[in-house]
């Protein structure tokens, strides 16, 4: 007779030398439902996720109860076998081998076999691809896919096995809207057979799109277990955060105000056609559009480092033809990429040299060599005014959570003082909190007159933040609007965004 | 350019095969005597050691690893294998033979140990072992060299398979040394393909964490590929004695490099994950081939390497390029109708 609850937790404690990460947390999830897990980074959902998944284990006094059973003695061993599987952020696939093989990986090691069965192999792959209704082809190695298609071999992968409770850890932060609803077609069908999903998420209009309840847990305690019905947008940044969100639009420009960008006819084959646009001073302009749109690549242009083919670009009221972003950033752009692991932080590296790279040369003496009480100053001045939580200046910067991390490159592109500043997606796979300051500095930097160029998929987060939005598609830009012209659904609507 | 009309050059294999070719054509218009089946004898003959350890050297870069210390393994192995044939006691030849060639894969393993123990990168370990065994190797032979073996052990590449005769009426045919490199390719591609722990070793090169998150044994495996290197090693050092009627403590030094320039060549990665035995042969092969025939041509020697350093640096480029397109077509989600 089957139970109710998949899983109950009951009573869960976690401490960590001089923090309590998770205090008498119940958690429940129902058969076949989607259920969401929000809070803050530190609030401690990770943790309860790594209790579930045997990675840590809880205080004495905690109870787990897994399909009805006792199971006070988890390791990921025993988590695996009770049907529950994580699909890590990161993922955890072989990228040197095909769809089929690494579908087929756990399921062949499964059977202790000391031989490869190949043909079986195809027939396993082929099976899971089926169930969740994707196709993908067996023979293509998982370099070759998209993120998206990695993941959605990573869920088949989940299935060759027995499966009850599939968790999935920030699944959509680099997935572009359409591949996100691909993935929430998935989840239904893994909910008719009766597999429970628990969605762990930052970007909140998906958990009221997916969940059938939400749980939110706040600096290791729970708050409550809701129905998306009974929540609002509002309401559970309140609940996360217990403050609310930063809302306010920019303030209006002055209507003189001068231009200090414009581009004109800007064409690059196979990037971008035919961009004409103007930026004024202090002006925040949001540009949007799906990933591959040629956002990206104009915004590399204006920095320097992805020469167009034709057209102008007029940089206070100069003709500029910069061919790198040397030149670009001594005439005044900073630029602040998407990818903020690999091409916005030297992530091995400590704080303090990432944060002081961009200025090195201010921190020079007489003998022209680097003095560190100069730099320290700067860090200690920038973690002021950014509100940076960190530790050592000597601590590697992936010590620091996504939030703080995207402090810190915004920080070293402030102390150089641009005249614009380009955001590739600031605030992708970041917290609520660390994105409404973000939101606010963008703010108060326009107001004292710097220009941004904001670019961004969400939406809600042009809307909300920029004077003017350009709407991005295949390379060209589609039209042009300001935020209280139209509404997020009747954009998406006008021009099939979703 | 149309890609998928050359498809053909997509594989690294593929192009080496068709330069192999072009080069083998080159040189047999430019010298005659290159292209006949005595100089092919020759050339398979003369690259069975470089053969063998390239097998073994393939294992642990596919699991993105490192060994540079096998020569030093390899010398190891050939000095006591020559002292017990040398010895005047009644030693059976089982044991004179398999004896060094268990001991190469034991120093190979203490390298997969070592790294795994010390958490140290594995080029560190494997210059400090090799520098440790060729060391000993100096001091327990004096730097002298160690030759006068019986007759069945020096005349063993002789003993012939496909046997034919030339033009001049002598006898020639495949040696029994290029046949055990053959038997090694094969055990080599048996366990890479069709067992769980040749499929373990690529997973381990593909993605170290996601292999410990599966529950592989990703420090056994790191044992096995050296340990494997160590002991084909060993066997490509006896026969290297065999054909070389010696065993001195220097003459290994550097080979390891034309074995990584060889693997390397034949498609293997550096970062891991990738390489087959098809692609480590050819490339031994070119190397080889290319060798034979600048000598047949009387080209100097130095030559030789710059020739070999700069095919590398277009080898690596061109595979470097290649990914990079392959990166940015990578598609979108394909779904079947609902």
């Amino acid at each position: 007779m089957p139970t109710k609850n998949i899983i109950e937790m009951k009573n869960i404690n976690k401490l960590y030398p001089g923090i309590q990460a998770l205090n008498g947390v119940d958690f429940i999830i129902r058969r076949g439902e989607a259920h969401c897990l929000v809070g803050q980074n530190g609030s401690g959902k990770s943790t309860l996720i790594k209790i579930l998944s045997g990675v840590e284990k809880p205080e004495p006094d905690s109870k787990i109860i897994i399909d009805g059973e006792l199971c006070n003695h988890l390791n990921s061993k025993i988590s695996m076998e009770k049907g529950i599987q994580v699909i890590y952020q990161d993922l955890s696939l072989f990228p040197n081998l095909t769809v089929a093989e690494n579908i087929a990986f756990g399921s062949n090691r499964e059977k202790h076999s000391k031989f490869v069965n190949w043909k079986n192999m195809d027939k396993i792959a082929r099976k899971a691809l089926d169930e969740i209704g994707v196709n993908i082809q067996l023979h293509k190695k998982v370099e070759e896919l998209s993120i998206a298609q990695q993941q959605l071999v990573e869920i088949a992968k989940a299935l060759t096995v027995e499966l009850k409770l599939l968790i999935l850890d920030e699944p959509t932060a680099s997935l572009t809207k359409r591949e996100v609803n691909s993935l929430f077609r998935v989840i239904s069908r893994l909910k008719e057979k009766g597999i429970s999903i628990l969605f762990v998420s930052h970007k909140l209009n998906e958990v009221f799109e997916v969940a059938e309840q939400v749980t939110i847990l706040r600096d290791g305690l729970k708050i409550g277990v809701y129905s998306p019905k009974e929540l609002d947008h509002d309401k559970l940044v309140y609940f996360m955060t217990n403050t609310r969100e930063d809302k306010n639009h920019p303030k209006p420009l002055e209507d003189d105000a001068d231009v200090i960008l414009n581009v004109k006819n800007l064409t690059k084959a196979r990037n971008y056609k035919d961009i004409s646009f103007e930026l004024k001073k202090g002006e925040i302009l949001g540009i949007t559009g799906l990933l591959g749109s040629g956002r990206t690549e104009l915004a590399l242009s204006l920095f320097g480092m992805n020469p167009p083919d034709s057209g102008e670009i007029i940089f206070e009221k100069q003709e500029v033809k910069w061919r790198s972003n040397r030149e670009a950033i001594s005439a005044g752009i900073g630029y602040v990429p998407e990818d903020r692991m690999n091409h916005g932080l030297i992530m091995d590296q400590p704080i303090i040299d990432n944060i002081t790279i961009t200025t090195l040369l201010s921190y020079v003496n007489k003998a022209g060599l680097l003095e560190d009480g100069k730099r320290l100053e700067m860090l200690n001045e920038m973690k002021e005014e950014l509100k940076i939580r960190m530790s050592l200046p000597e601590a590697a910067v992936k010590t620091l959570s996504g939030g703080n991390q995207q402090k810190i490159v915004l920080a070293k592109w402030l102390k150089v003082n641009p005249k614009i500043l380009i955001l590739d997606e600031p605030t992708i796979g970041i917290d609520v909190i660390a994105k409404n300051s973000i939101h606010t500095l963008i703010k108060v930097l326009a107001n004292l007159g710097m220009s941004i160029i904001m670019i961004s998929s969400e939406i809600q987060e042009v809307q909300t933040n920029c004077h003017r939005i350009l709407i991005m598609r295949d390379g060209k830009i589609l039209c042009e609007f300001k935020p209280d012209e139209l509404t997020e659904d009747e954009l998406l609507e006008k021009y099939n965004l979703s | 350019m149309n890609f998928s009309a050359l498809k053909i050059f997509k594989k690294n294999e593929n192009i080496l095969t068709i330069i192999i070719i072009l080069m083998i054509l080159v040189m047999s218009l430019i010298s005659p005597s290159f292209f006949s089946l005595e100089n092919t004898f020759d050339i398979l003959r003369g690259a069975t050691f470089i053969g063998i350890c390239s097998i073994g050297f393939l294992f642990v870069l596919i699991t993105n690893g490192i060994d540079i210390s096998f020569t030093a393994t390899a010398t190891v192995v050939q000095f006591l294998m020559a002292s017990l044939l040398l010895s005047d006691k009644n030693i059976p030849i089982a044991v004179i033979l398999l004896g060094p060639i268990v001991v190469g894969g034991l120093l190979g393993a203490l390298n997969g140990v070592l790294i795994n123990w010390l958490k140290v990168p594995a080029i560190i370990i494997t210059i400090a072992t090799l520098n440790a065994y060729y060391g000993g190797i100096q001091f327990i032979s004096g730097g002298n060299q160690l030759y006068g073996f019986p007759k069945w052990f020096t005349s063993f590449p002789r003993k012939l398979v496909l046997k034919v005769l030339n033009d001049d009426g002598v006898t020639i045919g495949l040696s029994s040394v290029t046949v055990i490199w053959i038997l090694v390719c094969i055990i080599g591609f048996v366990i890479l393909r069709y067992t769980m722990l040749g499929r373990k070793i690529y997973a381990v090169g593909g993605n170290t964490i996601a292999a410990d998150r599966q529950g592989i044994n990703v420090n056994r495996t790191r044992i096995f590929v050296h340990a494997f290197l160590g002991l084909v090693a060993g066997v490509a050092a006896i026969i290297h004695a065999m054909l070389t009627q010696t065993a001195a403590p220097n003459a290994l030094i550097g080979k390891e490099f034309d074995v990584l320039t060889a693997v390397v060549l034949g498609g293997a990665s550096i970062s891991g994950g990738a390489g087959s035995i098809r692609g480590t042969v050819l490339g031994v092969l070119f190397v080889a081939i290319l060798k034979n025939g600048l000598t047949v041509m009387a080209v100097p020697t130095f030559w030789h390497q710059i020739f070999i350093g700069l095919i590398m640096v277009a080898s690596v480029a061109t595979t470097a390029t290649r990914t990079r397109l392959d990166k940015k077509k990578a598609g979108g989600v394909d779904f079947e109708e609902a």
